[in-house]
């Protein structure tokens, strides 16, 4: 069964803290309400943590790294499981030691870092809007899983994975580039899409997009971060 | 070709500038300059296909000196903009520059902080090729019109690059925008009175 | 000249002699050795680091595939070190889909790999589709058109390479055969996608629209003559002593060496571990098609070479099988409200909205009405949350990171590029060869610095 324009109150929200309150069906303000239904108030969401049983195999795999890793139960902010995928909120002192855990333990074997990301939630409620996202693939037991730490943007330091998966390095300099993130202990820790000079952290909610107005037959159309919005 | 430029056109040389225009305009060396989705197009042009050699266009320069036109091929980020400039100014003259695709003309559907709006605001442009990317018809269309820019133009290849009013094409555009007619460029929106009774804005 | 404390140097000018003029005598530094071996003489007085050179392979190079900048330390033929620097094809896309529809932020993703524009185009959308959670109500017809035209363009993607890599080695000809068989491919593409490349085909919820009428049997008559034209590259490329005196041996990369480096793709299967998303953890329907993960075990160019050609041969098995198993269904999830409501049809005034579907929203329903204005003003929502669904492009891993705050808009999309990735392996894979080696080892790895700079 699907509900996917109903947003308020879906107990297995992934907290994401981006403070999303609407008060139009349509999210659009400033020029009028064009539809009537004026008034509605979308509830933020909440940081929730799923409560166990997780279900699958998730549940041995947490299990398995409590084994291996005694200090999980501190180091562990909040377990999601959303959509048949595991999320695992840590705190970034104890970030390396899980991942080394997740590489070497026989039972866990996550040989491969996919990819590593920023996301930046402006609105997060705890103040830690930057959020370094870890993607781990087993290929010995065909999982994946995400980690994830926050951090905020007046202290944005990770220590660096680099030690335990090699692949890190471009990856958390690309991180770095778009958001500031600054990952303690990595090699060379450079700008690597934006020109060495450039100022700031382009993928940041803060910084604006860019663009000029556009002239066509007579009207200017600004740039899309500035355009009238229908959500 | 020093003499010749000190000239007026026209004077004395009209035959020569003739035969060395189609010369020029015969056997034009692209300088490979493919930077994204339009690159695999123009690729496409040089295959067999829609066969660029049958205009003696195959040989890409991957040695700016010895090109003639430089099709900017792809979006042009700000990081590749300096190098895009250093390429031109190793081209000797004459030289023209094609515009592929609407990243290159204008930006493109990339209006934002990493994009060059237009490499025009780095190189003067001779040719514009809208697409994304334009078919392989589209470019080769461009390049037999920039092929009778050049068989026209002067001798020299082109006029004084900075000067935008020098165009030896005596057709000036004819824009049909509010601000050619003089007109606000925003037109004013009215206020909107509802016709219904009683209801408020 | 400097005079050189060391010892074990034993120069033949003596700087007590007043009557030693300023500069030696002879060129070059001059040594009297009493035995041993040369290189350690050498190598002890005369530090390497003044032979190196700094070359810059640009940009904008021949070679290069695409905008990438490789800074090399040559010692003479041998490359020392090997710096890749990326950043010049940065667009900013993943930013720019945070202003857009789910919809549209499809046509902006499809140009990130744009060789294989189709690939991202799936990843983003079946993590849209597992966040909405639909993943289960995709029509039948759906996964079996995304299945035809994503192999239809790892052929195409792969056809590319050859032509690139063969031109860049020299080989000329396989880029004007790879070339031909291509326009085949954009042929069946622009028949059923409308566009060349970039085609914003797979959308959030199915695809775009249905396959013409003809499109079947282009496809079905296209099939053999791709395999025949497979073994003519093979005839061409595969016992040319020129071609495996320069790639085999060529770029070796072991492994163990590509588990670290992330690597994905037919690196890793060339390296030996047949590791293969669409095998291990199909999506798509993956898991219901019959084909082989092709493996070899040099771990060199030549059998990258290999494995990709073999690829395109599993590919048009696929092809076949997807073909076959067409059956007419829906293209669209049932869901009104994600649906996208186009039924493109050629009219009087060109591609649009078809007149049976202006017919239904004008004069039948009121739902479809507004169901296709909001769909195409607003857009649909996507509950909150995050989802990483990667599928296994044709250089390896592409996986779509999404994440949704609730809204009509992506809050952040990230792109794992496999090319991004396996451009870290340069270093690796070049230090200790030759320049020209450099130029095969990349070609190779078929980095599309569009996916690396996104």
């Amino acid at each position: 069964m699907t509900e996917p324009t109903d947003t308020a109150g879906e107990q297995e929200l992934e907290p994401t803290g981006t403070g999303g309150r609407r008060h139009d069906i349509f999210g659009a303000s400033g020029f009028g309400d064009t539809s009537g239904f004026g008034g509605l108030v979308a509830r933020p969401p909440q940081l929730v943590s799923t409560p166990r049983p997780y279900g699958e195999w998730f549940d041995e795999a947490t299990d398995a790294l409590q084994a291996a890793y005694p200090a999980f139960g501190d180091a562990i902010e909040r377990v999601v499981v959303h959509r048949g995928e595991l999320t695992l909120h840590i705190k970034r002192e104890a970030l390396v030691a899980i991942a080394q855990t997740l590489r070497d333990d026989p039972g866990l074997r996550f040989e491969m870092c996919a990819s590593i990301s920023g996301v930046d939630y402006l609105a997060d409620p705890t103040g830690r809007r930057l959020h370094a996202v870890y993607h781990l693939l087993s290929m010995t037991y065909r999982r994946r899983l995400r980690l994830e730490v926050s951090v905020t943007a007046e202290d944005p330091h990770v220590p660096s994975l680099t030690e335990v998966y090699p692949t890190a390095n471009w990856h958390e300099r690309e991180t770095w580039d778009f958001f500031g993130i600054v990952f303690d202990g990595h090699p060379g820790l450079t700008r690597i899409e934006m020109p060495d000079d450039w100022p700031g952290h382009p993928q940041r909610k803060d910084y604006p997009l860019g663009g000029i107005p556009v002239e066509y037959k007579g009207a200017t159309v600004p740039p899309p971060d500035e355009r009238r919005s229908y959500a | 070709m020093g003499i010749e430029e000190k000239i007026p056109d026209g004077i004395l040389l009209t035959t020569v500038a003739k035969v060395l225009n189609i010369a020029r305009k015969n056997s034009v060396w692209p300088a490979q300059f493919g930077l994204a989705c339009c690159a695999i197009e123009m690729m496409a042009v040089g295959g067999p296909r829609f066969d660029i050699a049958r205009f003696g266009m195959e040989r890409f320069s991957a040695s700016p000196r010895q090109a003639d036109l430089m099709i900017v091929a792809g979006r042009v980020s700000q990081k590749m903009a300096p190098v895009l400039r250093q390429i031109y100014d190793q081209m000797p003259e004459p030289k023209w520059v094609l515009a592929m695709g609407v990243c290159a003309s204008s930006g493109g559907m990339f209006n934002n902080y990493a994009i060059v709006q237009g490499v025009d605001h780095i190189v003067p442009v001779d040719m514009y090729l809208p697409g994304c990317p334009p078919r392989p018809e589209m470019l080769l269309d461009a390049i037999l019109k920039l092929h009778d820019k050049i068989r026209t133009g002067p001798i020299s290849g082109k006029p004084e690059h900075t000067t935008i009013g020098n165009s030896p094409y005596v057709k000036p555009i004819e824009r049909d925008t509010r601000a050619s007619k003089g007109l606000a460029v925003d037109a004013e929106i009215p206020a909107f009175t509802s016709p219904l009774p009683g209801a408020g804005s | 000249m400097t005079n050189t404390t060391d010892e074990s140097s034993a120069t033949t000018y003596n700087d007590n002699d007043p009557y030693a003029g300023a500069e030696p005598e002879g060129e070059g530094r001059v040594f009297t050795v009493g035995g041993g071996d040369w290189e350690d003489v050498v190598s002890a007085i005369d530090p390497a680091e003044s032979e190196r050179i700094v070359v810059n392979m640009g940009p904008q190079h021949p070679s290069t595939h695409g905008v990438l900048r490789l800074v090399l330390e040559l010692e003479g033929e041998t490359v020392m070190e090997a710096r890749p620097v990326i950043g010049y094809l940065h667009t900013g896309i993943e930013k720019n889909m945070e202003f857009r529809n789910w919809t549209q932020a499809v046509t902006f993703i499809t140009r990130c790999d744009y060789l294989a524009p189709m690939f991202n185009e799936a990843t983003y959308c079946l993590g849209v589709e597992r966040l909405l959670d639909i993943e289960d109500q995709i029509p039948q017809r759906v996964l079996v058109l995304r299945v035809l035209v994503l192999e239809l363009q790892r052929i195409s993607s792969h056809l590319v390479w050859l032509g690139t890599g063969g031109l860049e080695l020299g080989a000329l000809t396989a880029m004007l055969l790879a070339f031909r068989e291509r326009e085949e491919i954009s042929k069946i593409f622009e028949m059923i996608t409308g566009l060349r490349m970039n085609h914003a085909y797979i959308r959030p919820g199915g695809v775009a629209q249905d396959i013409p009428p003809g499109a079947v049997d282009a496809i079905r008559q296209f099939v053999p003559v791709m395999r025949s034209r497979i073994d003519e590259y093979e005839d061409l490329l595969s016992a040319n002593p020129i071609w495996i005196a320069r790639t085999q041996g060529v770029g070796f990369l072991d492994t163990e060496a590509c588990m670290q480096l992330g690597v994905t793709g037919p690196l890793l299967r060339a390296s030996g571990l047949a590791w293969d998303l669409r095998r291990e953890m199909p999506c798509l329907g993956y898991d219901t098609y019959e084909f082989d993960v092709v493996t070899e075990t040099a771990g060199d160019c030549y059998a990258r070479y290999k494995v990709r050609l073999d690829e395109m041969r599993q590919s048009l098995r696929i092809i076949e099988q997807a073909l076959d198993r067409l059956r007419p269904g829906p293209t669209m999830v049932a869901d009104k409200k994600i649906a996208w409501p186009a039924q493109l049809a050629l009219g009087a005034d060109g591609l649009g909205n078809s007149l049976d579907h202006i017919r239904t929203i004008m004069g039948t329903s009121m739902e479809a009405l507004i169901h296709h204005f909001k769909l195409v003003t607003e857009g649909f929502r996507v509950p909150a949350g995050q989802a990483y669904v990667p599928v296994e492009s044709p250089r390896g891993e592409l996986g779509a990171h999404v994440v949704s705050d609730g809204g009509t808009r992506p809050y952040r999309v990230h792109l794992r590029d496999p090319s991004f990735v396996n451009l870290q392996a340069v270093p690796a894979i070049t230090e200790g060869g030759m320049v020209s080696d450099v130029v095969a080892s990349v070609a190779s790895i078929d980095p599309v610095m569009g996916g690396v700079d996104r």
